[in-house]
């Protein structure tokens, strides 16, 4: 019988690892931007091309920066989720990125989709994605009012992500 | 005749750089593209992962092997090119992580194993030697294993 206990143990403690290794996403990739500031940029505005903004204008107030574009299918199962919470007033201001994207392509998502956001930018040649890390649009960083990015979500925002780990933080980095 | 043929040739010739301008970003300069290359072939692109940065032809590894290209234009080493990527994307992007405390166990992890499964084995072996009872054959009995054999071979 104890012949068996060892191998047995062994092979449950191997199963148990490749199960939760099976769960993981090796799609989420942490962050090594997490606890820094984010990078700056100034970029123009996609509403008013003419216009810019950095992020320095949002300095001593909690925000989402939501990286999105007319061409990425999750970012339209995400939208409404933001439109949602954007209009029950739970939101911090949503900064959008709009990666990659045709000026008239993003606006035109916009016009048809809603715009929840405050200002949406235009990072037409990803430069500034690839400073934030970005691999797989849609993401989203929340950035305190130090400008310390404290978390980012990789894919689509849903109403669980929010509850649980968005809005919770939110609140903190308020107070 | 022959002159009008001689006109073609020379035609033909002046429309061959124009062909191959396809093809110019590659040889645009072959030291930046070779270093460009070696670095980014121990990379990891992050959207097909089991590609490397080098071979992938997702656009974000094209806009990084860009980025890759200008950081070595702009007289940056090797390893500093690494990491601005590794600043941006984390360790993960290495396909040869570096050696520290959050690595240590990835780097010595098989070597680990591999001594563990040697101590076991050895025990194992050692165990079985005890277990064999020493046994040599009494008189009688190599007389008779001696009879068989002959018998077997004739």
């Amino acid at each position: 019988m104890n012949r068996f206990l060892l191998p047995l143990g062994v092979f449950i403690v191997l199963v148990a690892l490749l199960a939760v290794g099976l769960g993981l996403n090796p799609r989420e990739v942490p962050s090594p931007l997490i606890g820094k500031p984010a990078p700056a940029f100034r970029l123009a505005t996609l509403a008013h091309p003419e216009k810019t903004f950095t992020p320095a204008e949002l300095r001593g107030q909690v925000w989402l920066l939501n990286v999105w574009a007319s061409w990425c299918v999750s970012c339209r199962e995400e939208h409404p989720v933001i439109i949602d919470y954007a209009k029950s007033g739970r939101l911090p201001p949503v900064i959008g990125l709009n990666y990659k994207d045709k000026r008239e392509d993003a606006l035109r998502w916009l016009a048809r989709y809603g715009d929840p956001y405050l200002l949406s930018v235009a990072d037409a040649d990803g430069r500034v994605g690839i400073d934030f890390g970005v691999y797989g649009v849609p993401e989203t960083f929340l950035i305190d009012k130090q400008g310390i990015i404290r978390f980012k979500q990789i894919g689509p925002l849903t109403p669980e992500v929010l509850e649980k780990k968005i809005l919770p933080l939110v609140k903190e980095l308020e107070r | 005749m022959k002159r009008s043929w001689l006109w073609l040739a020379t035609l033909c010739l002046l429309a061959m750089p124009a062909l191959a301008k396809e093809a110019a970003p590659l040889a645009a300069d072959p030291e930046i593209e070779r270093r460009m290359v070696k670095i980014t072939e121990e990379l990891r692109c992050l959207v097909c992962q089991n590609e490397s940065l080098a071979g992938s032809q997702a656009d974000l590894a094209k806009d990084l092997r860009n980025e890759v290209r200008e950081l070595i234009k702009s007289g940056k080493s090797d390893d500093e090119v690494k990491d601005y990527l590794v600043a941006r994307y984390g360790d993960f992007v290495l396909y040869r992580p570096q050696v520290k405390p959050t690595t240590y166990l990835l780097w010595a992890g098989p070597f680990l194993l591999l001594l563990i499964g040697l101590i076991a084995l050895f025990r194992y072996l050692r165990r079985r030697e005890r277990l064999l009872p020493e046994a040599p054959l009494s008189e009688e009995e190599r007389r008779r294993a001696e009879a068989l054999l002959k018998d077997d071979l004739s």
